[in-house]
């Protein structure tokens, strides 16, 4: 047994690329020992700007002979056949053995394959990892690269070192050869390194101020930074991403804090940071009172001679520099109002058939507007708590907005949510937008309701994101991504498997989320109908369908079935607009199949279902006129027609029955006229959970129903009573979910 | 003769000039004509093509007229100089000889903070692309770095290194002056304001507000018509400065603020075909010398 070392050296490797080729270093050097058979063991990878290095432990030293048998064609065929058999198993015919098989003679040819030394296999495994390496960019160089046959590397390659124990694998990938010698640090060390083995490995190179294993670096710049920051008094401010990323650009990293002028705090604190990470790659820190200090900290390679005070007094003057630019956007933007701003929003585009951003913005206005005249979203009461998580407080009730004050809010909110687009600063740093428009309505003295829905109307974005509550906010956000939804469905601009170019299923989504997070209860088609000017539905019905789509994808990762969410979705001819009763039946629904009562109701359901279909049985609802329907009874759920049925049953309930009730039918009928009006009852108050429990009461008459009863009696009225009993049964049923889409 | 780069900006030059001389690049003049950026020179975009080694350094002024200031920021500038080194085929140490240069004008690794951060280079103009990375020096980037692997929708081969030196921000960093005016320009007491302070506020001003337009646009058509008609003659370096000449004039439209964002892509366009061209022309009358002195070699 004995360890391997590969260390792929190379001029500096972007750190973003880093753990991708980690990943693809231990997966190559995996496959190759795979083809030659030999057990890999425990393999770590490690990599910093300058190499990317794999170390696998007990490895063998040579793989073990094989001996492998072909069966060939029997004794007597044609010489050809032979003759192909031998090229094919690269023997010589004389060498052929001959073997009974079945009683047949039969040509076989044995291969003894010698064991291999490990050594052999990884000088070839070498030179095929390194031309195999997949970078998402790659380049050629040097003089060799007069051809384009050169080797291709994320950056020029500049050595291997390759020990199998203590002993060199000696093998050459374009010009560059294995050995045993490295090099140190890029400033700190100077001269070869002879590495003896995979064991003195990171010791020596820690000698020569480099700390190869990245996750070491990343550890030491994650409690550097916490370090300097509170040995200054202030807290990190922590990002992971600026921790692997500085890890990725350094060999040797020490963190380094440095102040720059407090006068810089007046710009809004989130512009710093993101100047100080984005561009320079600092964290910020924060003071005792949670809020931005005028501190940076900035990762060196290097253990500066004189501390680092010249490395600091650097870093600082080129962050001041970036933060006067931002300070000067601050200023220029804040010498026109955002209504002028607005303005400029008429000469950019939205898209080429949905017009100008002014353009989407007058449409988000009016449609904003609408959601609050019509009650959609309403005004927030008094005691409710508004903003999320720490900011969160409780409306006092001179706060309390009347609908009038709403909806003009809504509107003045709307008409300035885009404007920070065309502002210096979001020009500069996309990702401000809306933050900035808030700051900058806040600047102007406009309301904090409107203020905060102009930050806020992007939101939700991403998964985790924190839904808006505030009624403001709620019809900015809710009207700008059905406008997105609308416009582009309008125009046939539709998603396409993994492409979403216009991020319509994130717009979806966050809908979805709108609604739920605010108990919003409308249907999607009357808005696509004011959207659309009161014409028509117009691409109401698409984004119906688009939506549901969603909420079921949504409520499958929530550990909803999807069969669950098409039982509460479908309304027989129609999908059901509201998205908010939609989720709540089907959670409802999902907990009572998980129910002892409801899996037995559900079978009872399948029994009823399955004799009323193959007995061709229409009950009352059979006497209306067929609407073309693949399944006849499919109208009993029709709304429109809910009335007529009603009634038609009715009717023959007061009928008096012409025979004697057996009395587990008699149950059923007891059971039905408490349960039916119960469950109606609960569907009109939308109390899911107790029209579930109207159906449990169902359980155990239709299961004695079917025990005892026959329902296929010889009596043509006993049948016709006893199978409208059981569309009576499944008609109930269907008034709380369509069962006949759940599966099972 | 002691060079002073610490505090003299012409020394600093001087002092580069003396290291990549030493090296055994040619030291060029500045291309005579208007131009955003070193890499326009033909010294760097024309020679990056076809299989000659080329090794040369060269002082460009550039011309951006978009970042006029008036003379009153402390960075921008609408007329600066790069420093300028083309080395093909790249050599293997070609990381250590720019660490080497920075050396020579007064910049410590070991007290100052270096670092080669990701940063690929593309110019859709010139049909060109490279990898590398901007140099940092104490957070500041002083250098772009790059490898070039196309040059005119052409494969580099071989490829060059080209690295173009900030040399006011470099000079400001050593120096330790934070208004780009405050430089010393000799060490006599001349300012880089004093050499070209007034000429940042005229040229702004001209830039942004007087430059006539229609003459513009005039000038733009005819260095087109020029282009076309040096490469129907069979003249690409003529045809290739035209390219340069039409490019210059398209950012002082865009400054003057007359080419509207849906315009701004057809006249980008019509400038790359110009550059792309010339260089087609280029290679295709070298290509059959080259050749046949570099058999290993192919367009």
């Amino acid at each position: 047994m004995s360890d391997f070392l590969l260390e792929l050296r190379s001029e500096e490797i972007p750190a973003r690329m880093q753990a991708g080729a980690r990943a693809e270093l231990e997966k190559l050097f995996r496959r190759e020992l795979d083809a030659a058979g030999v057990e890999a063991g425990e393999i770590t990878v490690w990599s910093t700007p300058r190499r990317l290095a794999l170390i696998a432990r007990g490895l063998p030293l040579a793989t073990e002979a094989v001996s492998e048998e072909l069966k060939g064609p029997p004794v007597g065929a044609p010489d050809q056949a032979v003759e192909g058999f031998c090229r094919k198993a690269g023997v010589d015919k004389g060498d052929l053995e001959t073997r009974d098989v079945k009683g047949r003679a039969t040509y076989f040819a044995v291969k003894n394959i010698p064991g291999r030394a490990t050594a052999d296999l990884l000088a070839e495994a070498i030179p095929a990892i390194v031309r195999d390496f997949s970078w998402p960019k790659s380049m050629r160089w040097g003089g060799a690269s007069i051809s384009t046959e050169s080797l291709r590397w994320v950056r020029p390659l500049s050595g291997i070192v390759a020990l199998l124990g203590d002993e060199v694998v000696d093998c050459e990938v374009h010009g560059v050869t294995s050995g045993a010698v490295t090099l140190g640090h890029r400033f700190h060390h100077s001269g070869d390194i002879t590495i003896g083995n995979a064991d003195d490995y990171a010791v020596k190179l820690r000698a020569a101020h480099v700390i190869v294993d990245h996750e070491e670096r990343q550890d030491l710049i994650r409690s550097g930074a916490a370090k300097v920051a509170s040995e200054a008094g202030l807290r990190l401010v922590e990002d992971e991403g600026l921790v692997i990323e500085n890890a990725g650009l350094t060999e040797w990293p020490v963190p380094l804090l440095g102040r720059f002028e407090e006068d810089f705090l007046e710009v809004p604190p989130e512009t710093i940071q993101l100047t100080a990470r984005v561009n320079q790659k600092y964290f910020v820190c924060e003071d005792e009172k949670g809020e931005l200090a005028n501190a940076f900290i900035c990762t060196a390679n290097i253990e500066a001679e004189d501390g680092g005070a010249r490395v600091v007094d650097g870093n600082r003057k080129v962050l001041a520099a970036r933060l006067s630019d931002a300070r000067f956007f601050w200023d220029v933007d804040r010498k026109k109002t955002l209504a002028e701003h607005a303005k400029g929003l008429e000469r950019i585009t939205f898209h080429e058939k949905l017009g100008t951003v002014a353009d989407k913005v007058e449409r988000v206005a009016k449609l904003a507007r609408w959601l609050v005249e019509e009650g959609i979203v309403v005004p927030a009461e008094a005691g409710t708590a508004t903003g999320q998580g720490a900011t969160s407080t409780a409306i006092p009730a001179s706060a309390v907005l009347t609908k009038d004050q709403l909806a003009d809010m809504a509107e003045q909110a709307a008409r300035l949510a885009k404007a920070d687009l065309v502002t210096e600063m979001v020009g500069e740093f996309p990702e401000l937008q809306g933050l900035m428009g808030g700051y900058y309505a806040r600047a102007e003295d406009l309301p904090d309701a409107v203020a905060d829905a102009i930050r806020d109307h992007y939101k939700p974005v991403g998964q985790g994101d924190d839904v808006p509550t505030a009624p403001v906010t709620v019809a900015v956000s809710l009207a700008d991504k059905l406008d997105t939804l609308f416009g582009f469905f309008n125009i046939g601009e539709l998603p396409t498997g993994s492409k979403d170019p216009f991020a319509l299923r994130r717009a979806a989504i966050a809908v979805i989320r709108l609604i739920e997070a605010n108990g919003i209860r409308v249907l999607v088609s009357e808005m696509a109908r004011y959207w659309n000017t009161g014409d028509t539905v117009g691409p109401g019905l698409q984004v119906e369908d688009f939506l549901h789509d969603r909420l079921g994808v949504m409520m499958k990762e929530a550990g909803v079935r999807y069969d669950v969410v098409q039982a509460s979705t479908d309304l027989g001819t129609r999908l059901d607009g509201d998205i908010w009763r939609v989720r709540r039946r089907a959670a409802a629904l999902q907990g009572f199949l998980g129910t002892e009562d409801g899996a037995n109701l559900l079978a009872g359901y399948k029994r009823a279902a399955n004799i009323l279909k193959k007995e061709d049985w229409h009950g009352a609802e059979g006497e209306i006129a067929r609407t073309g329907e693949e399944d006849p009874l499919a109208i009993v759920d029709d709304p429109d027609l809910q009335s007529v049925v009603a009634a038609k049953m009715e009717q023959r309930r007061a009928s008096e029955l012409s025979y004697a009730a057996e009395p587990a039918e008699k149950a059923l009928m007891d059971a039905l006229a408490n349960s039916e009006p119960a469950a109606s009852r609960a569907i009109a108050a939308e109390d899911f959970s107790a029209a579930m429990a109207a159906l449990a009461a169902l359980r155990a008459p239709i299961d004695r129903f079917f025990e005892e009863v026959t329902v296929n009696a010889d009596e043509e009225n006993k049948r016709a009573h006893r199978l409208d009993l059981l569309a009576r049964f499944r008609a109930a049923v269907h008034k709380v979910a369509d069962f006949s889409r759940i599966e099972g | 003769m002691d060079r002073n780069p610490q505090n003299s900006f012409q020394d600093m030059i001087l002092a580069l000039h003396d290291f990549w001389s030493a090296q055994g690049c040619l030291i060029l003049q500045p291309y005579d004509m208007r131009m955003g950026a070193g890499t326009f020179h033909t010294a760097t975009t024309l020679r990056a093509l076809g299989p000659e080694p080329w090794n040369a350094a060269f002082v460009q002024p550039c011309r951006r007229p978009t970042d006029g200031r008036y003379g009153e920021n402390p960075n921008r500038l609408q007329h600066y100089y790069q420093y300028q080194v083309i080395l093909k085929p790249s050599p293997p140490d070609i990381q250590d000889l720019y660490l080497k240069s920075l050396e020579v004008i007064g910049i410590d690794p070991l007290k100052h903070d270096i670092r080669f951060v990701e940063d690929d280079w593309e110019s859709p103009t010139l049909g060109a692309w490279g990898l590398g990375w901007e140099v940092w020096c104490d957070g500041m980037e002083v250098t772009q770095f790059t490898y070039f692997q196309q040059m005119g929708g052409f494969d580099c081969k071989p490829v060059a290194g080209e690295l173009t030196y900030g040399l006011e921000r470099l000079a400001m960093y050593i120096q330790g002056v934070d208004n780009v005016y405050d430089l010393a320009f000799n060490d006599r007491g001349v300012s880089y304001g004093d050499v070209f302070l007034e000429n940042e506020k005229q040229m702004s001003k001209w830039n942004f507000e007087v430059a006539e337009t229609d003459a513009l646009f005039d000038l733009f058509n005819k260095a087109e018509a020029e282009c076309r008609n040096a490469l129907a003659n069979d003249v690409p370096i003529a045809a290739y400065e035209q390219a340069v000449e039409a490019s210059h004039i398209f950012n002082l439209l865009q400054a003057r603020g007359v080419i509207s964002v849906q315009e701004r892509a057809s006249y980008m366009g019509r400038v790359r075909d110009l550059a792309r061209g010339s260089c087609e022309a280029h290679m295709a009358k070298e290509a059959p010398a080259w050749a046949e002195k570099y058999p290993e070699w192919s367009k």
